[in-house]
Formats: structure tokens, C-alpha cells, sequence
């Protein structure tokens, strides 16, 4: 019984990872054509997350593996039931992952305007769609007695859901933004200085409303209590705790607000989900739990084990290669590899 | 088309479109490593040189891989809901640890290699390929794993509808995937070689970059000799597996109708499936019995019995797969094999004698030879998996169980318009780039990228 509670929440730790980490190559990603005015600031901008973004999205894939291999019935009836938002995230994905590898390897502007295009599109479309199936998750969708989603793509894209979307995603943006004025110089980095703090209003706006929202849409209230609020109301706390950082110029603490952000609205949505993993609006008798979709026991420990022996090396050769990557870029096109 | 077709249709693209790019991945990536440690070993820029230069299309290559295989992984859950309900206890496992482990490590090292070639000492940056190349290959074998428990259950039990894992360490010493992994990284091994092979034998041709080029050639030429004749060995050991584990598999690979002792192996056959009969065969006589059982007298089950062998076990129903289908693939993936050794044996014997210069006739053809593997890699994918149907699962799941049933035939229409789309205009900038590097030869990676000035903003 323990375990199903531990990949609960090692599943939601995976998520925060993830948002925090592949979080800020979103927003690099998404304001690539805005701050990279030329071939050589572009270049610059995609090296600071060249080394990473890989790396980074594979806390997503190891989010859904984990999800399917602990809670085989949450990620079935999750993936069959998101099916067109899944499609275009895959899209997203795709065009996103090819377009860093692509994007320099051919002189003609075309060429690199489009790879370009498709990193602004490849970066802004996940955290947005992210952000509506999770807002979706916690309000409930219409899931029937077998333990099938019977909704379709549309009623996704309900108040709450385009709420959580936007929130996530400019978020996502200011994340990148005070990422970028962290790892370049000169001219670059006044300017995602600037936009950083141009982006803190509308973010707190979303990630408010998006708050707010919640104790309407969700159940926090009745069923999380005070932890519910509390844990709620953290991100807006970071949220102007950053806000206040970026005023006093101390922009790695910034940095960390934003993280901090993202963690503690992942922690929200999954303080409000627990024990369930995907709640019914047609039936709560119907939700699935963590565990009437968990795998056995067995499964559930054998994971358990194989996570405790491999998860430290992880943590420390991806801790360590953004430790040898630390140190600033100038927008020098000898000194950039991408 | 209905859903299941659709469904099944868009899982075989996708898969067999992932499948082009793995076995480059698995194989060059190790060829690059090689080439790495002979620069940190001997010194010499043009190791350093040949890094980079096959290092770029093998990374290239590597996003390809990556971004194809995002597909597969949602796909399942996707489209084969009830699959991943039945499975996932089992599946689960293997495909977490693969993120876990073989994941995070390739992705995250070949940054590290990509951009840290100044930022760290060379034996640390070796490591770190040498990193990727074992995460690489040690993530097929997850995937392996899982893939083998559905052509053979084992450590399992069934409860509450679903195969619950009861034995991991059976699971994960599958006797299937003993023989599947081995022959896959092989498979790998050769493909990587014959690009090596091919694209050097182009240069060498032309008198271009003729040291640069020799080296990876005779490295290569080595590699897929060696290579070429394993993976023929494994898969005729995964073969006799099959004998015993999915008979009617193999009947089918050999349009075996009729349970036969001292059976012939057909090179050719006219084959008539609604009749269960072959027209006309050209074949070796007692052949196949040899080749199932090591005794020429032996019996090989036929399709025709091992049907009515599965309808007393599992109930009325058609347990044949497509007949046709197997039997072609099987014969043009071990045709391209055998051809594989000849080539390369050759071409090694040609370099050894440095006779390569006058055979200009074997460098032409090289290049040509390239796409051989990509042939039988596809070739022995739909043998193995469709010569499993009506299974999707053996003889524990079919495939009509399988499919997702809240995802209509317009869902997939969207889908499949999508995916052909994406991963047509992905092959079209993947072989631009390809063929534009590799023409280029080392000219194109000395250099390193080059900026634009004045790029016209359209954003």
C-alpha cells in the first residue's frame, strides 16, 4: 500500500523536474525570434540550453514511463483519453527536438528561419497543452464505469483548463527569460533582463486567476482542507518573491523563485488529485485511484528498488553537466558550438 | 479503413520509420567512439577530424532517433489502452528503468560531448561517448525485454484480467531476449558499418580525403565483416528459439502447410493462401528440417496442424499470420545477410591487398550498399511481429484486444495525417543534410557552423 503512495509522489516529483528544468528551455525557445535579432544572438540563445534541453525532456518521458509502469490504468485512460492534445504536443515535440540539431547545419536564412519557427512553436505549444490537461485532471473529465474517457478534445479547452494553460505557460516564459539573462552577456542580457520583468505581470495575473480559479473548479477546499490552501497559495508567494528579486538585481534568486513556482503548482495539483489519479465528473465511484490503476505490489517495489540505485547517478552526471557548462556565452560565433 | 486497421496500420509506420534511425544510432555511435579513443590514444588530428565528421551525421541521426521514439512511447497508451492495461504491469518496468537508466544517460552525456570538446580534459570527454554508446545500446535492450515478453510470457501470472509480473529476473532474462538483443545490437553494429563503409568508398573513389577516408574504411570494412556474420549467427539461433517457442511462426516464414519429417527449405515459392497450398517451390531438400532441429530427418511442425493445435487450446479462431508476408521477409532479410558477408568480405579482402584502387567497380557499388541493412532491419521487424499475430501478446492476448476504444477511425485519420506529414517533411531534411555533409566529406565539420550576418527576421 505504501508504495502505490510513493509512486505517487515520485511521479509528481518527476513532473517537477521536468517543469523545471524543461520549463526554461520552453521559454528560451519561445522567445528565441523576439530577443535573437540576428543569426549570431540566435546561435547564442540556443546554445545556452543546447547542452540541456535533451537531458531535460527526458524528465517528461520518464514522467509518463513511470506513470505507465506504476499506474497502467492512469496512463491508459490518460493517453487514449487526451489523444488530440497528446498529438499535437507530440507534434511540438518532434518538430522542437529535430529543429536544435537542424537549425545552424545549412546557410541559406530559409532554412533557419523555418527550424526557427518550428523551436517558437515546438517550445510554446507543450506548456500550454501541459497546462490544460492538468487543469483538466484535477477538475475531473467525464471517465465512465470501465474506466474509459468519454469526453473529446473541446471540452478540454473549458475556463479552468485554458486558465491552467496560460498560467503554466507564461510561467514557462519568465522562467526562460531570467534563465537566458543568466547565461549570456552584454546587450543580450539586458534585454531578457527586461523582458523578464515585463513578463512577471502577466504571469502573476494567470498564475492568480489560475489560483483563484481552482477553488472553484477543483475540490481543494473539501477534500485537501489546509494543506490545500496553503500549498496553493505558495506559488503566488514565490511568484512576488521573485518579482521582488528581479527589483533588487539578485537574478539567480529570481531564477530559483520561478523553480520554486513551478514545483509548488505541480504540488498543488497533486495534493488535490490524491489518493486519486484522474478524477470522474460523471461519477466520483468512478475515479481511478492510486490504487484501483496501480500495478502490483511487486511491480510497485521492484521499481521502488531499481529507482533508489539509479536515480543518484542521474541527479549527479545532470547536475554535473550543467556545472561544466556554468559559465556565461558571449555572442561570439568562435566560442558557440550550435 | 476501421479503427483497429488504422490503428495497427499507424503503429507498423511509425515503428518501422523509428527503426530506420535506431540501428544507425546503435552502430555508429560505436564506430565514433572507436574513432575517439584512437585520437586520445595516438594523438593524431585526423581521428579528431573523423569524430567529428562522422560524429555530425551520426547526431544527425541520433535527433532522429529520439524524436521518433517520443511517438512510440506515447503510442501505446495512445492508441493501445487496453494493451498497456494488460501489459503494463510488465511493461512498465522495463520501459521506466530504460528512461531511468539508459535515457537520461545517453541524452545528457552527448551534450556534455557535443559542447564540452573544450570544457573538459579528453579522457573525461572519451568517457562521455563512450557513455552514450552504452546507453544506447542498453536502452534497446529494455525495449527488447519487453517486446520479448509478448513473443514469450515469462514470470508471470494471470489476475484481475491483466499478466501481473511475478518473477523479475525472469522477466529480464527472457531466454527469448538472450537471442533478440544480441542479433538487434548486431543488426546495429552492420548498419553503422556499411554507412562508414559506403559513404568512405565514395570519396576513396573520387581520391578525396584518401587518408582521412581509408581509415574509416578499413575500421569500418573490419567491423562489418565481424558484424555481419554474428548477427546471421544469432539469428539463426534466435530461429531455432522460434522453432520451439512460436512454431507457427516459423511454419509461416516457410509457407510450411503440412507437418513434414525431413522438411525442404523453399528459396522461392508460389504461394496460395486461401488453398493453404504453394503452387510451385524451388527448394533444398531436408534443408529446413536441418535448419529447425539440426537433424535433417527431424519433423517441423506445418500451419495447417499448429492451427488446429491453437483452436482445441484457445478456442475457434484463425491463428495463422499472413502467410505471404512472413515468408518474403524472412527470405529477403537472410538474402540481404548473406550478401552482407559477401560484400564485406570482399571489400576487406580488396583493401587488405590495397587492390580497392583497381576495383573501382566495388567503390561505386558501395555506396548503393548502404541501404541493404535498412532493408533487412525493416524485413525482420514484420517478420517477428506480424508472424506473432493473431497475438499481440502469445497466446495470452490478440491484437483485436489490444486497440483503444475511445480513439474512433477520424481520431486516427488525424493522426496518421499528422505523423505522415511530420515524418515526411523530417525525412526529406534528414536526407538533404546527409547527403549534403557526407558529399562534402570532412570539408563540412572542420569549419564548424557558420553565422549568418543580416538574417532577415520573419518570426
Amino acid at each position: 500500500m505504501i508504495f502505490n503512495t510513493v509512486w505517487f509522489i515520485l511521479i509528481a516529483i518527476l513532473y517537477m523536474g521536468f517543469f523545471v528544468l524543461e520549463g526554461f528551455d520552453f521559454g528560451v525557445g519561445i522567445l528565441l525570434p523576439f530577443l535573437g535579432k540576428n543569426d549570431n544572438e540566435r546561435r547564442t540563445i540556443i546554445n545556452t540550453i543546447g547542452p540541456h534541453w535533451d537531458g531535460n525532456e527526458v524528465w517528461l518521458l520518464t514522467a509518463g514511463g513511470a506513470t505507465f509502469a506504476a499506474f497502467p490504468n492512469w496512463y491508459a485512460t490518460m493517453f487514449s483519453g487526451f489523444y488530440i492534445a497528446l498529438l499535437f504536443l507530440l507534434a511540438a515535440l518532434i518538430l522542437r527536438g529535430v529543429a536544435f540539431e537542424f537549425r545552424s547545419l545549412d546557410e541559406n536564412p530559409n532554412w533557419r528561419n523555418f527550424w526557427d519557427k518550428t523551436i517558437f512553436w515546438g517550445s510554446f505549444l507543450p506548456p500550454l497543452l501541459l497546462g490544460v490537461a492538468f487543469a483538466n485532471i484535477v477538475t475531473g473529465v467525464p471517465i465512465d464505469q470501465n474506466m474509459q474517457y468519454t469526453g473529446g478534445f473541446l471540452n478540454l479547452l473549458n475556463w479552468y483548463g485554458l486558465l491552467g494553460g496560460l498560467a503554466v505557460l507564461s510561467i514557462c516564459i519568465l522562467h526562460g527569460a531570467i534563465y537566458l539573462s543568466l547565461k549570456v552577456e552584454d546587450d543580450l542580457k539586458e534585454r531578457a533582463l527586461k523582458t523578464a520583468t515585463r513578463l512577471w505581470a502577466p504571469a502573476l495575473v494567470f498564475g492568480a486567476l489560475f489560483i483563484v480559479g481552482t477553488y472553484f473548479a477543483t475540490d481543494i477546499i473539501s477534500h485537501a482542507g489546509i494543506v490545500g490552501i496553503i500549498i496553493s497559495v505558495l506559488p503566488a508567494i514565490t511568484l512576488l518573491l521573485n518579482g521582488y528579486m528581479m527589483l533588487k538585481k539578485r537574478n539567480g534568486l529570481a531564477f530559483i523563485m520561478t523553480a520554486l513556482t513551478l514545483v509548488f503548482v505541480v504540488a498543488c495539483l497533486f495534493v488535490i488529485l490524491f489518493p486519486r489519479v484522474m478524477i470522474s465528473n460523471l461519477n466520483p465511484d468512478w475515479s481511478l485511484t492510486i490504487y484501483n490503476a496501480s500495478s502490483t505490489p511487486y511491480t510497485l517495489q521492484t521499481m521502488t528498488i531499481v529507482t533508489l540505485i539509479f536515480l543518484p547517478f542521474v541527479l549527479f552526471y545532470q547536475g554535473w553537466s550543467y556545472f561544466i557548462f556554468r559559465k556565461r556565452l558571449h555572442t561570439n560565433p568562435k566560442e558557440l558550438v550550435y | 479503413m476501421d479503427a483497429l486497421s488504422l490503428a495497427r496500420f499507424q503503429f507498423a509506420i511509425t515503428t518501422i520509420y523509428h527503426f530506420f534511425f535506431v540501428p544507425l544510432t546503435l552502430g555508429l555511435v560505436i564506430l565514433v567512439a572507436i574513432m575517439e579513443t584512437l585520437y586520445v590514444l595516438k594523438k593524431d588530428e585526423t581521428y579528431k577530424r573523423m569524430t567529428k565528421f562522422w560524429g555530425k551525421l551520426f547526431l544527425i541521426n541520433f535527433a532522429m532517433g529520439v524524436v521518433t521514439g517520443i511517438v512510440q512511447e506515447f503510442q501505446f497508451g495512445m492508441n493501445w489502452s487496453e494493451y498497456s492495461r494488460f501489459m503494463g504491469d510488465i511493461f512498465g518496468a522495463p520501459l521506466a528503468i530504460e528512461a531511468l537508466l539508459a535515457f537520461f544517460l545517453e541524452s545528457t552525456l552527448l551534450g556534455v560531448w557535443i559542447f564540452g570538446w573544450d570544457k573538459i580534459n579528453p579522457k573525461l570527454h572519451l568517457l562521455a561517448i563512450w557513455l552514450v554508446a552504452f546507453g544506447s545500446n542498453i536502452s534497446a535492450l529494455w525495449i527488447l525485454i519487453a517486446n520479448s515478453f509478448m513473443q514469450q510470457p515469462v514470470g508471470y501470472a494471470l489476475n484481475h484480467g491483466r499478466a501481473e509480473m511475478t518473477n523479475f529476473f525472469e522477466v529480464i532474462t527472457n531466454p527469448h531476449v538472450l537471442t533478440q538483443f544480441p542479433h538487434t545490437v548486431l543488426s546495429g553494429l552492420t548498419t553503422g558499418a556499411f554507412f562508414v563503409v559506403g559513404i568512405s568508398a565514395y570519396h576513396m573513389l573520387r581520391n578525396n580525403e584518401v587518408d582521412f577516408f581509408k581509415r574509416s574504411f578499413r575500421m569500418a570494412v573490419i567491423l562489418a565483416v565481424i558484424s555481419s556474420i554474428l548477427v546471421a549467427i544469432m539469428g539463426h539461433i534466435q530461429g531455432q528459439h522460434m522453432v520451439q517457442v512460436q512454431p507457427m511462426k516459423m511454419a509461416a516464414a516457410e509457407a510450411l502447410w503440412e507437418t513434414e519429417k525431413g522438411a525442404d527449405f523453399s528459396i522461392i515459392a508460389l504461394i496460395d493462401s486461401s488453398n493453404r497450398k504453394n503452387l510451385f517451390e524451388l527448394s533444398l531438400p531436408n534443408v529446413l528440417s536441418f535448419m529447425a532441429n539440426n537433424d535433417f530427418n527431424s519433423e517441423v511442425k506445418g500451419i495447417n496442424e499448429l492451427q488446429k493445435t491453437y483452436e482445441s487450446k484457445y478456442g475457434a479462431g484463425n491463428y495463422i499470420p499472413p502467410i505471404e508476408l512472413a515468408f518474403w521477409t524472412f527470405r529477403i532479410m537472410v538474402g540481404i545477410g548473406g550478401l552482407l558477408i559477401l560484400i564485406s568480405i570482399l571489400a576487406l579482402y580488396l583493401d587488405y591487398k590495397n587492390q580497392l584502387v583497381i576495383s573501382r567497380w566495388l567503390l561505386a557499388i558501395l555506396p548503393f550498399a548502404i541501404v541493404l541493412p535498412y532493408i533487412a532491419n525493416t524485413a525482420g521487424w514484420l517478420l517477428t511481429e506480424m508472424g506473432r499475430l493473431p497475438w499481440i501478446v502469445f497466446g495470452l492476448f490478440r491484437v483485436d484486444q489490444g486497440a483503444s476504444p475511445n480513439v474512433s477511425a477520424n481520431m486516427l485519420f488525424l493522426s496518421l495525417l499528422v505523423y505522415i506529414i511530420l515524418y515526411t517533411i523530417l525525412i526529406g531534411a534528414t536526407i538533404y543534410l546527409f547527403k549534403k555533409i557526407a558529399i562534402a566529406g570532412p570539408a563540412a565539420t572542420d569549419k564548424g557552423v557558420i553565422t549568418l550576418d543580416d538574417v532577415k527576421q520573419t518570426a
